[in-house]
C-alpha cells in the first residue's frame, strides 16, 4: 500500500482523522448526554460520520479492490440498518412512556406562543 | 501510522460506550449503548485489519453487522412483547 500517490494519501489521512474525531464526540456526547433522546442523537453522529468518515478512508487507502466493494457493503449496512435501528429505539421508549426532556415545557401554560397541545 | 490512531479513537469511544451501557438508567440505554458498542466493533475490526495488513477480516465486519441489526430488534421486541413469538392479534 505504498504506491499511492501523494495526494491520495492525504486525503485518505484527512478522512481517517475525521473520523476517529467525529467517532470520539461521538462517544462523549453518549456518555454525557442528559437523557435518553439526546443520547441517541449523539451515537447516531458515531454511527454515520464516525463510521463514514473511516470507512471512506479505507477505502481510499485499499484502492480498487474488493476490499473497497466489501467497506462498500459496510458503509450500505450502516446507511440502512442505522435508521432501522434509531426508529425502533425510538419507538419503544416512546411506548414505554419515558418523557423527552424540554428546555422548556409548555404543556398546560396555553397561550405562551407555542401551539397548544392536545391532552 | 494513522491506522493506530484510528484504533485508539475507535477503543476510546469502546470504552465510553461500555461505560453508558453500565450506568444506563433504563433498558433502552443499555440497548443503544449495545448497539453502538456492535458499530465500533466492526470499525475496530476494519481498522485493525488494515493495521495488520489483512483487511479481510472485513467478511466477519460485515456478518456482524448484521447480526447486530437482528439482536437489537429482537431485544427491543422482546422488551416491548415481553416474548418473541408475539402473535399480532393479541392486545399491546
Amino acid at each position: 500500500m505504498s504506491g499511492l500517490p501523494v495526494i491520495v494519501d492525504a486525503a485518505s489521512w484527512l478522512l481517517i482523522l475525521l473520523g476517529s474525531f467525529f467517532t470520539v464526540v461521538g462517544g462523549i456526547g453518549l456518555v454525557r448526554m442528559p437523557e435518553f433522546y439526546t443520547r441517541m442523537h449523539a451515537a447516531s453522529v458515531t454511527d454515520t460520520l464516525g463510521a463514514g468518515f473511516l470507512v471512506l478512508g479505507l477505502m481510499l487507502q485499499a484502492g480498487f479492490s474488493l476490499v473497497t466493494l466489501k467497506l462498500l457493503f459496510l458503509l450500505a449496512l450502516f446507511f440502512f440498518a442505522g435508521p432501522v435501528v434509531t426508529h425502533a429505539l425510538a419507538q419503544a421508549a416512546l411506548h414505554e412512556r419515558i418523557p423527552p426532556l424540554l428546555a422548556e415545557d409548555r404543556r398546560g401554560k396555553a397561550g405562551a406562543g407555542g401551539e397548544p397541545e392536545g391532552s | 501510522m494513522m491506522f493506530a490512531v484510528a484504533a485508539a479513537a475507535v477503543l476510546l469511544t469502546l470504552g465510553l460506550a461500555v461505560t453508558r451501557a453500565i450506568r444506563g438508567p433504563t433498558v433502552f440505554d443499555r440497548v443503544l449503548a449495545g448497539n453502538s458498542v456492535g458499530t465500533l466493533a466492526i470499525l475496530l475490526l476494519a481498522v485493525v485489519g488494515f493495521l495488520t495488513g489483512r483487511p479481510e477480516f472485513l467478511d466477519i465486519g460485515i456478518t456482524y453487522g448484521l447480526l447486530n441489526l437482528i439482536g437489537t430488534l429482537a431485544v427491543l421486541k422482546f422488551f416491548r412483547h415481553g416474548d418473541l413469538a408475539y402473535d399480532a392479534s393479541e392486545p399491546r
